[in-house]
This record gives C-alpha cells, structure tokens and sequence, in this order.
C-alpha cells in the first residue's frame, strides 16, 4: 500500500472522482429508493404480493439458480481442462470463452432464440428425438443464463487453478492417497471457493439477465416471465409504482445476495486459515 | 531398510540430469546429497520418492524392486522444499492426512490415529498448534509440522528436499541438530539434499557428492574432506587455495614449503589450515605480504598476497587460531614465510 | 461484481510431474467434454450469426446493412460510444489515482461503489434515468418545459451507456496500480518532475496496456448494451435506435436477414475485442 504525502492530485481526482460517481451513479439510484418512499408499506406489499409478481420472481430465482449450477460444473472441467491439458486448438478455446462478455445481449438472445426455436438446428432434433422444447419455455431461460455464466465460472476458477501448488498433490500420493483421493480432498477444497464465486456471479448476472433472455423465454405470464421483462412490461405500461417496487425489490435482493456471497467467501477462507 | 540404486538416468529433453547413477545406501543412515545447484540431486531424490520416472536404471528398497511402483504406495515418507502443507486443513488434519486416506482394511480407528497424530505432534514439540491452519505457522514450524507429516505413515524411508532451504539461519542452525537427534532417536533411513556443504558435513552421517548428474565421491564427511577424490570434491567441501604448477612464477612455491619431490600431479589444493605463517627473516628472498586478516570466530583467516616475484597475483588464504595469531603478532603489511604441511594433489 | 479475466493471466503451459498426469481416459473424456460444451454453447452461435445473415445471399446482406435505418442505428452506436468511453476513462484514471496513492477515510466504501453498476440488472440502471426525466420523473415537467428531451432520446441513451460502462477502466486500473506501487512516480517526483509530467512520462507508460484493455472492454460494452438502453430508448426507428435496439427491432418484424446482418457486425466488434483482448494480455504477459 502506498502512502505518501508528495503525491500531487489528492483533492481533484478524489473530488471529480465523488462528484463523476455521484451524478452517473449513486443520484440517479437513490431515485428508486426515494420514489419507493412515495409508496406505503399496503401498497409495496400489494404490488410485490401479486401472484403474477411472485411468479416473475420464482422463473427469475429458479432458472439463475439451475443455470449458475450447470455452468458451474462444465465451466469448472472447461477450467481444468484449459489449465491441465494441453491440447491442439487450446488458445483458440480460451479466448473464446470471454465470448459472451463481448458479445452484445440482444445477439446472444436471437442466436440462442433461433437455435433452440422447434424449427431450428438444435430445437428440431432435441423435439424430435427426446420430445424436449426449450425455446419459449423456463428451460429456454435457463439455455440462454448458462451461455451468459460460462465466463464468470471459468474466469475466477482459471486462476486459483493455475496458482494451486502441485506440490500438495505431491505430498498428498506421497501418503499414500490415491488419484481420486487427491482430487477430493486436496484438490477440490482448494478450488471450491473460487467455484462458489463464480457460482454466486453468475447466479446474480443470472437474475438480472433481460437481453439474451427475452428472445428465448417466450415471456408468458406466470410461466416464463423474468423479472426484469415485468420492470419493462409495467414501465410500458406507465405502471411506475409497480416497477419501481418491483425494481427496488429485486435490487435489495440482488445485494442481500451479493453480502451473502461476501460472508461465504470470508467464511471459507476463514476456516482454511488464509485469513 | 536399505536403499540400491543402479544405473539410473534421466533426461529432461536435450539436458541430461542424471547419468548412470549407482548408489547403495545401508539401513539407518543418515545421508546427504550434496551438490550445485542443476546437479540433480532433487531430481534423484524425486526418482527414489517415485515422485519422477527415471528413464532407466532400477531402485530397490531392502532388495526388494519398486522401479515400477507408484509413489502411492512405495511407503516413503517425503518432506518437500516448502512444505506442502495442505491449506485448507489444519496442523492436525494435516498428520492425519495419510493415515485416513488408507483404505477400510488397513485404516486405524480414529482413536487410534488421534493418539498417534498427537504423538507425532509432541515429538515435533508442536501439539499447542494443533488446531491451526498451515498459514499461521512459522516457517520452521512448517517444517516440523511436514515432518509429523511425513512421519504418520510411518514410511521406512524419509526424504527430505532442501529441508533447511526456506528457512533463516539462526532457525536453521536449530533444526540441524534438531533433525540429527530425531534421526538418532527414530533410526529411518533418511536422505536430504542439500546446496549448502556445511549443513552436509554436519547432519549427515554419510554424504554423496553429485556434480553434472554424476555421482563425484560418496563417503563419511571426514574422508570427503580429508581424501577429496577430485578437484571438484576438494574445492566444493571446504575452503582450499589452488595452485596450478604449470604457471609461470610458481616457484616461490618450493621454497614456501610445498617440496616439489612430492609433486604427484599438476594442480595442488591446499587447505589454509595447512599452511603455517612465520614472520620472515630479514635476509629471506621469499616472502609473502600479510594483505588483510578477518576475524571468524575462533579462527583468523589471513589473506596473503606474494609481490616477491613476478606472477601469482590470486591471494593466499591460511587460517590460524586466534591465540597464534597473537603470538606471531602480525600486522598488515608485514612480511612473512609460509610452509604447506599439505596439500591434495590432482590432474 | 464483474469478473473478466485480469489481462495477466496469459495461459501457461502445465508443468506436472510424471506422477500427477490423470489416466488417458479421464484426459480423453474432460478435454472431450470440455470442447463439446465450448462448441455447442459459444462456437454454435457465432457461426449461426453469419450463416443467417447470409441465408439470403450476399445482396439481401448488404440492403439490409445500407438500409437508412440501420445506418442511423450504426451512426448512433459509434456516437454514444465516441461520447461515452472517453468520459469513463478519465474517471477511471482519476479513481484509479485517488483510490491507489492516496489514504483516506471511505477510501474501501468508495471502491465498493464504483462496482456498484455491475450487480444492477441493466433494466434498473435504464429504469432510474426514467424515474429521473421521464415524463412522470422528477425534472420531468421542468425538462418539458424547456424544451428538452432526455428519455425516448439520444442524451437518455447516452446517460444509461455512461450508467452500465462506469467501472470497467477503474476497474481494471485500480489493482495495476496498486500492484505497481508509488516508488517511481516518487523517484520521479523528487527529481524534480512536475505531477502532470510524472503522470505522463512515468504512470501512463506503466499502465498502458492495462489502460487499454480496460478501454477496449468498456467500449465492447458500450457499443453493445441492450437492457439499459431499451428502457431509455422509445424504439424511434431512425431516431433513437442503436445498433442492438435495431436487431431486436428487425427481429421482431420477422426480417431474420436485417435482423442478423445488424448482429454480424455487433458479432464481428465481439471478435475484434476478443483478438485485442488476447493480443494485450500476451503483451502485458511478456512485459
């Protein structure tokens, strides 16, 4: 940590810096929660208490929550594989998987919406042999949240995996355990909160998610309706108490979610002493 | 249990790291490999820990051939440079480690594995940190915590990389008596390597001298030091001046005391605990400058330099007890003549 | 909240020991796996953006792209990422200067709000500009009444951009520089340089290639941000239509080839980020 007295330029980048952060950021935020404010507790409560709110909410919740996992596990093999292996077309691989940061969300939704749709490449065949549909159904969502979650799995296990000292590994056969042995109890350990991390962001990108979805989803009431379409669904309809609570909502939970994955974190590696 | 190796090699690409090593290691030494850094000793350490493959040659444990076995199952007890501590377990879980990864059959009860990890422990002089996690030690904690480690399998060998290697020296002058007395008590064969010749001669009870990925001597520290087989040995253990006869002005030699009659070869190594310095005579054509002394304890090495004739401009090193020192009462500057009680002779 | 891969994590080849390689199966299945899934989830759609934009042939593409209003809805992109990237770049530094050479109280709450615009679902980040100056906003009234128009148009489009790009370049600049340390920039400093001379000839050299990287990534952003802006927008073809908008458009309206020959291009700026984004981690790798 660096502190010094010589520097030049304390007071206007830490002023522009407040003022730029106030005005972009924290102003126009604390609309919602002021705009909320107008509201009484009946009213917040009627909105959020809505069947077809709750349901938003449970396709929302649910289909992060099935997405984050399901990425989490092959983005964790495409980790090991990246970092473990080497293999032809590799470095092809790994600039690719940043792919879905780079690619615009609306993109990523048609593409994924034409695909999956039952007259499309994958959609046909997935319907005509296993009688599944994605597109325009929860499972959709889901399809569309995992392509979004891959980065954020792969890019925070890539790292402790690489750094994980093979040593242990050593050490650990050296004891006599076997391949699968190390894997569980040296190995895994090591990574797990790194994949917890990566689990919870793109858990709560996941939950946030409207471009890439929306294409996919089909976006029926109570069935398929995520809860940032209802936000616009009830702007559109001039509707703004509703999507400011609705918005407000989500947003206090997204951080209560965001605190959790922070004690989790700080938990895990309290226990394992690094702290 | 005894330990046999016999010609081992191994290549990594275009380098060869270790070439033709033949090695017998009777039960219950204690041995060091010794050498610079690059000459493979780690290399072979990790080929006997079945860490590494060689490319050829075999390694067989009481007579009994594990080339091929898996490190897994070799019985080996290994203690790596830094420790390899497993971070997410504690000190405790840590010892634990290799006892509860055996399977049902041969796995103790966990009572039985509390009451051995805590004597490991106590035999370390660590048991108060049971509970903590590897992060929170010091580093010469570490390395008895990887030795209880180690121990808990009760392997019939121990090996250790750089054991000393992370540590600061005050911490290591510990552990050094520390490892030979626990050696003393346990009585495994064990094998360390090491860069550091000082740490060999006084841990080790047998030391094997490795250059280039070959075997140079291999021996009781005191016949390293005092039948160095080679050039290399002689210079790498100890201090020694050299002195090559083919030179130019290597004459004053003669007369400095190394008799040419015994001359049996090209390139004389001289210990500087076997030169004597006498203040010179005032007629003596021979003499030798007193450059500078340094104080070593109970020791005083002097730094000698012979502006006499022409040539031999390398100084000359002698070390004297500081009560001679006194007695001689020399100062810089002065002259005086030197006298080799012995030398080491080589090609 | 945003986790893109630090630019120093350039793959490295696995060095292991003969000992720790998994059997050949295990190997032969993971990498197996792990490609299927790249292919099937990240290969599949880029290679479907072009083969639809061209499922009409190569004239039906280039109607579609030299049609009016996908020209306006290119123009418009580039404008707002013209504006907006810049504008975040010199807060970025200015975050990054304050926050890494200086001590002060608040310094962990203000890093912890710079993130901020990460964990907000980009429909809320469009929703407060509404909730602002939308009709029924705040300077609603006060805005109509000078004549100015800030939602359903261009500055609304441009605030949201602002809103959602906000932390990348501080993001990316704030370890780099704490990482490097002060002692040049002090060496500098007593030597005589002035703070503005320092900053140019010994901090700006130093966090180039990082600097960079995280302009490339908030300008990727910018040029394609959907959510935020949808909301802020009003779909005014012609108007107030950036690029992604205009693909959503054309979608909808059924015209599969407008609609992705707009995402061949927004397709294409994700390649050329990617290439970019590859070439300055190796180049910040090796030095």
């Amino acid at each position: 940590m660096s502190q010094s007295n010589i520097m030049p330029g304390f007071r206007p980048t830490l002023g522009f810096t407040v003022l730029y952060l106030s005005l972009v950021v924290l102003i126009p935020l604390s609309t919602l929660v002021f705009k909320s404010l107008q509201l009484t507790w009946d009213d917040y409560v009627a909105i959020i208490a809505h069947k077809r709110v709750l349901a938003s909410f449970r396709v929302s919740f649910s289909t992060a929550l099935i997405a984050a996992a399901i990425a989490s596990f092959f983005g964790f093999i495409v980790a090991w594989v990246l970092v473990r292996y080497a293999f032809f077309g590799k470095r092809f691989l790994h600039a690719l998987i940043d792919l879905p940061f780079a690619l615009p969300t609306a993109v990523a939704g048609i593409v994924l919406a034409t695909i999956f749709q039952p007259s499309g490449f994958l959609g046909k065949l997935l319907l005509d042999t296993f009688g599944v549909q994605i597109a325009f159904k929860p499972l959709g969502i889901v399809v569309a949240l995992i392509f979004i979650s891959i980065p954020f799995v792969v890019r925070t296990v890539e790292p402790v995996l690489l750094e994980f000292d093979a040593s242990m590994e050593e050490a650990a056969s050296s004891l006599g355990a076997t391949r699968l042995q190390v894997f569980t109890k040296i190995i895994f350990p090591n990574i797990f909160p790194a994949l917890l991390t990566g689990f919870a962001l793109a858990f709560a990108r996941g939950v946030g998610e409207y471009g890439s979805v929306i294409f996919i989803a089909g976006n029926l009431p109570y069935i398929s309706e995520v809860i940032p379409l209802l936000i616009v669904t009830k702007l559109e309809q001039y509707d703004m108490e509703g999507a400011t609570a609705i918005a407000l909502t989500m947003l206090i939970i997204s951080f209560l979610l965001l605190l959790l994955i922070n004690l989790l974190q700080l938990w895990v590696r309290k226990r394992s002493g690094q702290l | 249990m005894s330990i046999s190796l016999s010609n081992i090699s191994k290549k990594f690409g275009q380098f060869s790291a270790l070439e033709h090593i033949n090695l017998d290691i009777p039960e219950g030494e204690l041995v060091a490999l010794l050498g610079p850094s690059g000459c493979g000793k780690t290399t072979l350490l990790r080929i006997i820990a079945g860490l590494e493959k060689a490319d050829a040659g075999r390694i067989s444990l009481s007579g009994e051939d594990k080339t091929e076995q898996h490190v897994s199952h070799r019985g080996i007890g290994f203690v790596f440079q830094h420790y390899a501590l497993f971070r997410h377990m504690t000190v405790f879980e840590n010892v634990a480690f290799g006892l509860r990864v055996k399977n049902h059959k041969t796995r103790p009860s966990e009572a039985i594995i509390r009451q051995k990890v805590h004597a490991l422990l106590e035999l370390v002089q660590l048991d108060w940190l049971h509970d903590r996690f590897p992060d929170q030690l010091s580093g010469g904690q570490r390395q008895r915590i990887a030795l209880a480690r180690a121990l808990a399998v009760e392997p019939s060998v121990l090996l250790l990389d750089e054991p000393f290697g992370a540590l600061d020296a005050s911490v290591r002058k510990d552990l050094r008596q520390w490892l030979r007395n626990l050696h003393h008590n346990l009585n495994v064969t064990s094998i360390f390597v090491t860069h550091d010749q000082e740490e060999a001669m006084e841990v080790a009870s047998q030391v094997v001298v490795l250059n280039h990925g070959r075997i140079e001597q291999q021996g009781a520290p005191s016949d390293i030091y005092d039948h160095p087989a080679n050039a290399f040995v002689s210079n790498f253990i100890g201090q020694t001046n050299i002195f090559d006869l083919d030179g130019e002005g290597n004459a004053w030699l003669q007369t400095a005391g190394l008799s040419m009659a015994q001359v049996q070869g090209k390139i004389a190594h001289v210990r500087p605990h076997d030169i004597v310095i006498e203040k010179t005579k005032v007629d003596s054509d021979t003499w030798v400058t007193l450059k500078d002394w340094q104080h070593l304890g109970a020791l005083i090495r002097v730094e000698l330099v012979n502006n006499g004739t022409t040539g031999q401009s390398a100084p000359v090193y002698a070390e004297m007890s500081n009560d001679q020192f006194r007695r001689l009462q020399l100062h810089k500057g002065d002259k005086v003549n030197l006298r080799i009680r012995h030398a080491h002779w080589f090609h | 909240m945003n986790t893109i891969a630090q630019p120093n994590m350039a793959l490295r080849e696995p060095i292991h020991p003969n000992t720790l390689h998994d059997p050949v199966w295990v190997k032969g299945s993971l990498i197996a796996i792990a490609i299927g899934f790249i292919l099937l989830f990240l290969c599949l759609p880029l290679g479907l953006v072009l083969f639809q934009a061209f499922s009409k042939g190569l004239t039906a593409y280039w109607t579609a792209l030299t049609q009016a209003d996908t020209v306006s809805a290119i123009q418009l992109t580039l404008i707002t990422a013209l504006v907006t990237v810049p504008l975040n770049t010199v807060f970025g530094v200015a975050a990054a200067w304050a926050i890494t050479r200086f001590e002060f109280l608040g310094k962990s709450v203000l890093t912890t709000l710079i993130d901020l615009p990460f964990s907000v679902s980009p429909i809320i980040s469009g929703l407060v500009f509404v909730l602002l100056f939308g009709a029924q906003g705040w300077f609603g009234e006060w805005l109509s009444d000078q004549g100015v128009k800030i939602i359903f148009a261009i500055p609304g489009i441009m605030l949201a951009t602002l809103f959602v790009t906000f932390p990348f370049v501080a993001r990316q600049l704030i370890p780099l520089m704490q990482e490097m340390g002060s002692e040049e920039e002090e060496a500098a400093l007593s030597l005589g340089a002035s703070g503005w001379k320092t900053f140019w000839l010994v901090t700006l050299p130093n966090i180039k290639w990082g600097l960079l990287y995280g302009v490339l990534l908030c300008n990727a952003r910018a040029m394609g941000e959907f959510g935020a802006v949808s909301v802020v927008s009003g779909h005014i073809r012609g108007l107030t239509n950036t690029l992604p908008l205009h693909v959503e458009v054309s979608y909808n309206d059924y015209d599969v080839v407008g609609a992705f020959a707009g995402a061949s291009i927004l397709a294409g700026l994700a390649i050329v980020t990617l290439v970019l984004k590859t070439a300055l981690e190796w180049k910040q790798h090796r030095t």
